[in-house]
């Protein structure tokens, strides 16, 4: 749902989507330290595999976008792990869009790079794992819920006409940000019991 | 082959082609040029003895479905039919028309594109196209760890389903599903480290030797020119067709 393919969008929202991510992944490279990119692949190769789990949910399921847990786990260095993980897609499935793939890694992309930034730091901080995971599961329904805006926000400006589309669109957004948010608490909880160092985004490396 | 190529075999002009056909196809606004569009995809998959891949046309995305339901009802203009408050407009109709075929003649000729390409020799084309070396690298490192993922993620639900577990929508199946995920991130970062431990061990620098892109033969540079020229006239038509059929 948040994959919007090529042939939907107006030109200008493909070209400012395209410059928009084009400086987050500048940002993203920049922050990336050489010994660190082993790291962001194999990230980015875990939330590609678990993004195509679905998880039933009443009649319907849904696919994770995990764009809060990615934020946090690697700060800015979300940019470039989504948007190899977006081409990747397209290359393999056909899947997504290739002149959409500036929007979308930017749909995706930003509000979690947005919670990661916002709250990491605060998460990290946290002992008690019930308190790290629910930080963090909060983040992660801000986060899906900025990307159904920006989704909404990209059809809403390609044509007027598509409003009512995105309108329904953000109710679809509701149920995957509750699974969202419990899967990601989940998931930093335990992390913060087991292996805390792990939700640090560590894009660059200290030398031991 | 006596046949010319008509996509480029060289990756970097298919590349730059195919994206140069897909931002040309993207503001279409006519029936007419929105059609010959996806005609001229279809007849390239039959000339280049492609199957047409029907299953991605199906498996279109359900919010696109919700579009062409809705635009007829979302786009002002002349009614032809009533569903008590709601009518269909003849324009919006049209309208439904040509996004449906802008979107089946971009994902046709994205798979088109795409059919038959190793990700992992995309690595030197990136290069080439002057894409940032730490960008490809990281690139290249999802093209070669994702199948060990998907297949240590397959192992852990085997494991899974040998428990007994069954997903449904209750929060036992999404702390599990968290579990399996916390897990999985556990093993990618271990492994990362390994990695870079390894590549350091063997004297790496951050540079790693690459392959040279061979230049562009002229039946590429050809094909390359002549598909974006298409493109491009057909979106001349389109141009030149403001007035009639829908806007």
């Amino acid at each position: 749902m948040a994959h919007i393919p090529d042939g939907v969008l107006s030109l200008p929202v493909l070209l400012g989507g395209g410059a928009l991510a084009a400086a987050g992944v500048g940002l993203g490279l920049r922050a990336l330290d050489d010994r660190a990119i082993p790291r962001v692949a194999l990230l980015s190769a875990v939330f590609f595999a678990t993004s195509l789990l679905s998880i039933p949910v009443g009649p319907s399921s849904v696919h994770l976008l995990l764009g809060g847990l990615m934020g946090v786990l690697l700060g800015v260095g979300i940019f470039p792990a989504v948007l190899v993980a977006l081409a990747l897609q397209a290359v393999l499935f056909g899947f997504g869009g290739l002149t959409t793939l500036g929007v979308n890694t930017v749909n995706i992309a930003l509000p979690g790079a947005v919670v990661g930034l916002a709250l990491g730091p605060l998460i990290r901080r946290q002992t008690r794992p019930g308190r790290a995971g629910a930080l963090a599961g909060a983040g992660a329904a801000a986060a899906v819920f900025g990307t159904g805006a920006l989704v909404a926000g990209a059809l809403w400006l390609s044509a007027p006409e598509y409003t009512p589309v995105a309108r329904v669109l953000l109710v679809t957004y509701l149920p995957l940000a509750l699974v969202e948010a419990a899967v990601t608490a989940i998931v930093v909880g335990f992390l913060t019991r087991v292996e805390p160092a792990a939700l640090a985004p560590a894009l660059k490396m200290r030398e031991t | 082959m006596t046949l010319p190529p008509l996509l480029p075999c060289d990756l970097r002009a298919r590349l730059i082609a195919g994206v140069a056909v897909l931002l040309l196809i993207a503001p279409l606004a006519h029936l007419g040029p929105a059609l010959a569009a996806l005609a001229g995809v279809l007849a390239l998959i039959v000339l280049r003895r492609q199957p047409i891949p029907w299953r991605r046309l199906w498996h279109l995305e359900a919010f696109l479905i919700l579009l062409l339901v809705t635009l007829p009802f979302s786009v002002p203009g002349t009614p032809i039919l009533e569903l008590g408050p709601l009518s269909a407009s003849r324009e919006g109709v049209l309208r439904a028309g040509v996004v449906a075929a802008k979107v089946a003649a971009s994902v046709l000729f994205l798979t088109l594109l795409f059919a038959g390409v190793e990700p992992a020799r995309l690595g030197t084309t990136l290069r080439a196209l002057h894409v940032p070396e730490a960008l490809v690298r990281v690139f290249l490192g999802l093209v070669r760890y994702l199948g060990l993922i998907r297949a240590e993620m397959q192992r852990l639900q085997d494991a899974m389903r040998a428990r007994a577990f069954r997903p449904r929508s209750n929060l036992h199946t999404w702390r599990v599903y968290g579990y399996l995920l916390g897990m999985m991130l556990l093993r990618a970062l271990a492994r990362a480290q390994r990695a870079e431990d390894a590549m350091r061990l063997r004297g790496y620098t951050g540079r790693f030797l690459h392959d040279t892109p061979s230049p562009l033969t002229a039946p590429d540079r050809i094909a390359a020119l002549a598909l974006p020229l298409l493109a491009a006239a057909n979106l001349g038509w389109d141009l030149i067709a403001k007035g009639a059929g829908s806007a």
